[in-house]
């Protein structure tokens, strides 16, 4: 089995403090090995969203460890972590959040201007990410103008293009109906088949759930049970 | 993120909500073109007095009059003064230089020769001259008609700006003057230059009423200017046509009347540093003699100006007060519109540093915008306002520009604006800086 990309020990995560306290993440220990599509399946409420954000560096735990290639995130300092999200992950969230008024290109390129990327060598990526979801034609349009389909397949570009290891996807279906849910489906996996980009998925469609390697399934704050895909 | 892309989102972000943005920038705008207007109005005020007065500026000069016995008789003073046969009222009809320039009505003592010499003998003085007041009783070219002319009492080396021909020469020992270019036309000269080279006839009137009268050629015209004392400007003599005026009016004054002065010039090396200026008055002051320098005189003069210009420098910077919470209003705004934004970003790996840089850009942005907008305003309306005056209101006083701007105290307006916007600015972006990416992103 290769080593783990992403493993997580022991992790809880609470909300508020005395009698409103409220516990979303009860101690969860999990292990993502690298090229591994891993899907985190419950019912909304149950932590799962939570477990994301924690695995994602987006969050900082209560209690237990992240640890990145055996590395223990807590002892990363804050430009490290900002670093590691904006070089090793990917995000494809079920809002997509796009910046309306600005073009897909511009919306796609966002990573790399984080990360410094001098403008031409942006472009020139941002486009490269574009034709492969077959955006191409789209890049000048104002992302507000694009039907759904076409948004989270922006989104997706955008967490391509920074060429990171694991792609965090957040109900990437959820707002698509099933025959474009199906297609940026397909373009996920064939990331992950192709591309060796680990995938971490939260989701409550079965049939997404279905097509990776792992299903988590989280009750409440903890991991009721992992299923390996049949295949 | 690279400084220029950060840069370029920010001004881009400013662009984004257009009519916000506007309004802030125009609530700025009135702030700093108040600013500009009061700003210029010192500046033209001031540069004005530098300008047409540099001729007082004589900086090796001191006016010395006499402190009387009782020492305290000098300057304005409550209630009646008893009288003392041995001082001397100047006020402010005198001369443009005179000691109670600024003062009102001030007693001094007379000065005879026992006290110019006691004055050269002090350190540090080169040259003393009683200053001899002359009082013409009318000018005449020809057979034109007699009018009534003042006669400016020059600093010895003062400079004047001439509109025609040089100022008259001290040194030469012709009866020379320049005349005011109020006196061109009513003289009967056909215009500043045809009165340049002509004699003209002055008279005065000697201590037994009797009238007496002095030729002297024009040698320049100068411009009309403000004086000090206020009033119309006079002529300008030179040395030796103020002695001939000056024997000419003694004819008659019992000699033990004769050659009694109420204010001395006296010269010093014009290599004196300002404190060894300092150091002389206070020689001079040990001796008696009160002293005035020219450059104090015009202090006096533009710390009033400067004190106004402040005043309205007050309510400008007010304005901008007021406009600043504009600038922290639309920020938050801003902020609250674009949290999602944020929050990618964040998620993304943004370092809160360069979300806070974002957003404070964002505001110096908006304060760049308003001040620069309101600067052009400022300067174009004042000029025009400026021009406009100087040909009605303001004609008489040639060479006056009321509103002037020098590129160091725009510039001035300017940071000061950027600063008070990036100040305004720092609260939202802190907020911005501080979000949570994860709530941000749970935000809808």
């Amino acid at each position: 089995m290769t080593a783990p990309v992403i493993s997580v020990r022991d992790l809880r995560r609470s909300y508020g403090r005395g009698s409103g306290r409220f516990d979303a993440l009860k101690g969860v220990s999990l292990d993502v090995a690298a090229g591994e599509s891993v899907a985190i399946v419950g019912k909304s409420g149950s932590g799962k969203s939570t477990l994301m954000h924690l695995m994602a560096l987006m969050d900082e735990p209560t209690g237990g460890s992240v640890e990145l290639d055996g590395e223990d995130a807590a002892r990363l300092a804050g430009r490290a972590v900002n670093r590691i999200r904006n070089r090793a992950f990917g995000f494809v969230f079920q809002q997509f959040f796009l910046t309306p008024n600005q073009s897909v290109l511009e919306n796609v390129v966002l990573p790399l201007k984080i990360a410094g990327v001098p403008s031409g060598e942006r472009r020139r990526r941002g486009m490269a990410a574009l034709e492969q979801l077959g955006l191409a034609d789209k890049a000048r349009n104002r992302a507000v103008d694009l039907s759904g389909g076409q948004k989270q397949r922006v989104v997706i570009a955008r967490a391509l293009v920074g060429e990171p290891r694991v792609i965090f996807a957040d109900e990437p279906t959820g707002n698509l109906d099933s025959t474009t849910g199906a297609v940026v489906e397909d373009i996920l996996f064939s990331l992950n088949r192709e591309r060796g980009i680990t995938l971490v998925v939260v989701t409550h469609d079965d049939d997404l759930a279905a097509r990776c390697h792992r299903r988590v399934h989280i009750k409440d704050g903890l991991i009721e049970q992992i299923e390996e895909a049949a295949a | 993120m690279r400084a220029v892309d950060l840069l370029t989102t920010a001004i881009g972000s400013t662009f984004r909500s257009k009519t916000r943005t506007t309004l802030t920038i125009l609530a700025i705008f009135v702030g700093a073109f108040t600013l500009t207007i009061t700003n210029g109005l010192g500046t033209g005020v001031n540069r004005y007095i530098d300008d047409t007065v540099a001729g007082f500026g004589a900086s090796d000069v001191l006016s010395v009059t006499k402190t009387p016995a009782d020492g305290i008789s000098t300057g304005p003073r409550s209630g009646p003064r008893p009288y003392e046969p041995d001082t001397a009222t100047t006020s402010g009809g005198r001369g443009a230089a005179g000691p109670g320039a600024g003062r009102g009505s001030a007693a001094v003592a007379v000065m005879t020769q026992s006290d110019l010499d006691a004055l050269s003998a002090i350190d540090g003085v080169e040259r003393v001259e009683p200053v001899r007041p002359v009082s013409v009783d009318y000018v005449q070219f020809g057979d034109g008609a007699k009018y009534v002319i003042g006669t400016g009492s020059r600093a010895t080396g003062q400079t004047a700006t001439m509109a025609a021909g040089a100022p008259p020469d001290d040194a030469s020992g012709e009866l020379e003057l320049a005349l005011p270019s109020e006196f061109v036309a009513p003289l009967g000269f056909a215009d500043a230059q045809d009165a340049v080279g002509r004699n003209v006839t002055l008279a005065v009137t000697d201590a037994t009423r009797q009238q007496h009268t002095v030729t002297a050629v024009v040698t320049g015209v100068s411009e009309s200017a403000f004086t000090l004392g206020g009033g119309a400007a006079g002529m300008l003599p030179n040395e030796a046509l103020v002695s001939a005026l000056y024997s000419a009016q003694q004819t008659g004054v019992q000699p033990d009347q004769q050659n009694r002065y109420t204010q001395a010039q006296v010269r010093f090396s014009s290599s004196l540093t300002p404190t060894e200026v300092a150091a002389l008055q206070s020689r001079l002051s040990d001796a008696g003699f009160e002293s005035t320098t020219i450059a104090q005189q015009l202090g006096t003069f533009k710390s009033v100006i400067d004190g106004i210009v402040l005043v309205l420098d007050a309510f400008a910077v007010l304005a901008l007060l007021a406009a600043s919470f504009g600038i922290v209003n639309t920020l938050y705004m801003s902020v609250q519109e674009r949290t999602r934004e944020i929050g990618l970003m964040k998620a993304m790996g943004m370092g809160s540093g360069r979300v806070f840089a974002l957003f404070s850009i964002e505001a110096v942005f908006i304060g760049f915008l308003g001040s620069a907008i309101g600067v052009l305003g400022g300067m174009g309306v004042g000029s025009a306002v400026s021009r406009m005056l100087g040909r009605t209101v303001l004609s008489d006083l040639q060479g006056l520009q009321l509103v002037a701007f020098d590129g160091v105290s725009i510039a001035g307006v300017i940071v000061l604006v950027m600063a008070i916007a990036f100040l305004a600015g720092t609260l939202p972006a802190a907020r911005a800086a501080r979000q949570d990416p994860v709530e941000s992103l749970r935000y809808e």
